[in-house]
C-alpha cells in the first residue's frame, strides 16, 4: 500500500546510476595505464595491482592518509566533547540568549568554507599551528560543533526529564549523572554524532588543503600530484580514488540503521 | 516539554561557544578589517571604506559584473538542482523496500556517495565523463552525440548538474525516507479500509508525514550548492570560460589566486550575508513548525474524535474476520 507500482525496478536503476560511476573508478584503478588510454574495456584486461602497491609502499602517498585520519579523528573528539554539555543544556534549560546562540551556531554550520579559507590561513599561522593536524581539527570545529549540538539535543530530548530528577534525587552529582547515566542511554545518538563529525571532516578539502603545506597534507590534496609532465596517472589517481571511499564504507555499516535519523538531525 | 530558566546552563555551553568563537568570530573580524581596506602587496594597507562594496553590486565595474554572474549562475543552478533532486528523493525514498536484508543493503549503496571527499567526486565524475577514457564519455560519443565537457559550456553544466544528483539526491532520499518511517501503520490501514487510492495515501498521509524532513532537504540543499566549490571545480575548473564559475569559486580565486584581499573579503561579507538571511527563515519555520506541532499534540485529546472515526471500521471488520 505504502510503496509505489514498479518500485524495485526504480530503485534499480537509481542505485545502478550510483554504482556506474564509481565502478568505472574501481575498474580503472586496476589497469594498467597502457590498457586506459588506448582501449576501451569494461573490465582490466590485464590485471594488475601496481597503483595500489606504489601508494602503500611510497611514504608520500600513504602519510596523506595518516595525515587525513588524524586530523579526522582529533576534530570529531573535540566535536563531541564540547557539544554533549550544550546539548544537554539547550535541550533542558532556558537561559539568556539561548535562541540567538542557537542560531549563532546554526549560521556557523552553513558559512560558506571559501570565506573563511583566507582569514584561517592567516589565524592559524599567526599562533603556529599552521601545516599540523590540530589546525584542520580546530577549522572543521566550525561546521561541526553545530551539527553535533544540533544532532545531539535532539536525542537528549528523547530521555524524559523524569531520569535527570531521580537521579539527584539519588545524590549524583551533575559530573557523575553526566558521565553514569546519561552518556550511556544517549550512546547510539553519540554514535550517530561522531559519524557525521567523521563524514563532513573526511570529506572537506578547501581548508583541510589550504590550511597544510607539507606535514599534515591530507590525501585529497596528495592526489592533485598524479598530474606530471609524462601526462596524467590515471591508474594512479583512480587507486587513490579507491583508497579514500573505503573508511567512509566501512563507518557507514555500522550506523545504517540510524542514518536516515542521523540525516534528519535527530529530528523526525 | 516545558524548559526551566537556569543562567548557569551557560557554564555547559561555554565550551561550544569558545571553539566555535575562535574559529568563527575571529576570522570574521579579519574579513571585516580587509574589506574597507586596499593592499598592494608587501602587508601596505590603504583605507578604502565601502569603496569595494559599492563596486560589488554595482555590474558595470569588473568585480561587480564578475560577482554578479556568478551569482546569477549560481542561484540557477541551486533551483536547477532542486528541481530534479526533490522529487527524485522522495520517489526514491517511496521505493525503498519495506523489510529484510535489502533495506540495509540500500541504505548503504545511497549513503555511499555522500562519504566520498568532494574532490574524489569530481575525480570520479572528471574521469567518467572523459570522451577518451570515461564510460560516459565515450559511451555519448559512440552514440553519436557530441559531448565533451572540457569544450563545451552545455555538456559542462550537464555533467556538474549530474554529478551534483548522484552526489546529493540520496540525502533527500534518506530523510524522506526518515519521515516515511515515522508514519504508524495504523494510518496506512484506516487508509486502504477507506479505500482510498495511492495518489490519495501520497497527498494525505505520506506527504504532510515528510513536510519537516523535506523542508530540512530543500534548506540543506539549498545552501551547500549555493557554497558549492570543489565538485566543479576539479571536474570543469569554473571553464569552458566562466561558464560554470559558481560564487565560491569565484571567491577563491579573487582572494586565493590574486590575492585582492580587499575585493575577498568584500565578496564573502555580501556572499555571507545572503547566505545569513536564507538560514534565518530556515530557522524560523523549523522553530515554527515545533511549536505548532506542540500545539497539535497539546490539543490532541479534543481533535482525538477525528482519526478514532477514520480507524473505526477496523475494529468493526475482526468479527467478520474471526468468522471467516
Amino acid at each position: 500500500m505504502h510503496s509505489i507500482p514498479g518500485r524495485r525496478l526504480i530503485m534499480g536503476l537509481f542505485l545502478i546510476f550510483l554504482m556506474l560511476p564509481i565502478y568505472w573508478l574501481v575498474n580503472m584503478s586496476f589497469k594498467t595505464n597502457g590498457e586506459i588510454v588506448s582501449t576501451m574495456t569494461l573490465w582490466p584486461h590485464t590485471p594488475t595491482l601496481q597503483h595500489y602497491k606504489r601508494i602503500f609502499t611510497d611514504e608520500s602517498w600513504y602519510s596523506g592518509y595518516i595525515n587525513s585520519l588524524e586530523y579526522v579523528v582529533l576534530n570529531t573528539i573535540i566535536s563531541i566533547s564540547v557539544a554533549l554539555p550544550a546539548a544537554y543544556a539547550f535541550s533542558r534549560y532556558r537561559f539568556l540568549g539561548d535562541k540567538h546562540l542557537f542560531f549563532w551556531l546554526l549560521s556557523n554550520r552553513m558559512a560558506p568554507a571559501a570565506v573563511y579559507a583566507l582569514p584561517f590561513f592567516n589565524l592559524y599561522s599567526a599562533i603556529g599551528l599552521f601545516d599540523t593536524p590540530w589546525a584542520v581539527a580546530l577549522a572543521h570545529c566550525i561546521f561541526n560543533v553545530p551539527l553535533a549540538v544540533w544532532i545531539l539535543e535532539g536525542f537528549v530530548s528523547g530521555v524524559p526529564r523524569e531520569i535527570d530528577e531521580t537521579a539527584f534525587l539519588d545524590g549524583y552529582s551533575f559530573p557523575r549523572f553526566f558521565v553514569r547515566i546519561l552518556v550511556p542511554l544517549i550512546a547510539s545518538g553519540i554514535g550517530v554524532a561522531a559519524f557525521f563529525c567523521f563524514m563532513f571532516s573526511w570529506v572537506e578539502l578547501l581548508l583541510a588543503r589550504t590550511l597544510t603545506s607539507v606535514q599534515a597534507k591530507p590525501i585529497a590534496a596528495i592526489m592533485t600530484r598524479t598530474v606530471s609532465a609524462a601526462g596524467m596517472d590515471w591508474g594512479l589517481l583512480a587507486a587513490a580514488g579507491v583508497l579514500t571511499i573505503i573508511p567512509g564504507a566501512l563507518v557507514i555499516w555500522f550506523v545504517r540503521n540510524y542514518i536516515a535519523r542521523g540525516f534528519a538531525l535527530g529530528r523526525v | 516539554m516545558d524548559k526551566t530558566i537556569n543562567q548557569k546552563a551557560w557554564f555547559l555551553v561555554l565550551p561550544v561557544f569558545l571553539v566555535v568563537a575562535f574559529s568563527a568570530v575571529l576570522p570574521l573580524m579579519t574579513v571585516v578589517n580587509y574589506s574597507m581596506q586596499d593592499t598592494f602587496g608587501n602587508n601596505q594597507f590603504f583605507w578604502n571604506g565601502v569603496g569595494w562594496f559599492k563596486e560589488l553590486l554595482d555590474p558595470s565595474t569588473d568585480l561587480g559584473g564578475r560577482f554578479l554572474a556568478s551569482l546569477g549562475r549560481n542561484l540557477f543552478f541551486s533551483l536547477v538542482i532542486l528541481a530534479i533532486e526533490v522529487p527524485l528523493g522522495i520517489v526514491v525514498a517511496l521505493s525503498m523496500p519495506r523489510q529484510g536484508w535489502t533495506v540495509a543493503a540500500c541504505l548503504v549503496t545511497l549513503a555511499l556517495p555522500l562519504l566520498i571527499p568532494w574532490n574524489v567526486v569530481g575525480t570520479i565524475w572528471q574521469i567518467f565523463g572523459r570522451p577518451d577514457i570515461g564510460l560516459l564519455g565515450y559511451t555519448l560519443n559512440a552514440m553519436g552525440l557530441d559531448y565533451n565537457y572540457v569544450a563545451n559550456a552545455v555538456d559542462a553544466w550537464v555533467t556538474v548538474i549530474v554529478m551534483d544528483v548522484w552526489h546529493w539526491t540520496s540525502l533527500v532520499a534518506l530523510l524522506c525516507y526518515a519521515g516515511l518511517k515515522s508514519i504508524p501503520e495504523a494510518y496506512y490501514q484506516a487508509a486502504q479500509i477507506d479505500g482510498a487510492s495511492r495518489w490519495a495515501v501520497f497527498k494525505a498521509i505520506q506527504l504532510p508525514k515528510m513536510n519537516r524532513v523535506l523542508l530540512i532537504a530543500v534548506l540543506l540543499r539549498f545552501m551547500d550548492s549555493f557554497m558549492i566549490y570543489t565538485e566543479p571545480f576539479v571536474v570543469t575548473g569554473g571553464g569552458p570560460g566562466n561558464s560554470t564559475t559558481f560564487v565560491s569559486i569565484e571567491l577563491v580565486k579573487i582572494a586565493l589566486g590574486q590575492f585582492d584581499l580587499g575585493k575577498a573579503a568584500a565578496l564573502s561579507l555580501v556572499y555571507n550575508l545572503i547566505i545569513l538571511i536564507v538560514c534565518w527563515i530556515f530557522y524560523t519555520v523549523m522553530t515554527n513548525a515545533g511549536v505548532e506541532r506542540k500545539a497539535q499534540t497539546a490539543k490532541k485529546p479534543a481533535a482525538e474524535p477525528k482519526p478514532a472515526g477514520a480507524l473505526q471500521p477496523a475494529p468493526a471488520l475482526k468479527p467478520k474476520e474471526g468468522v471467516a
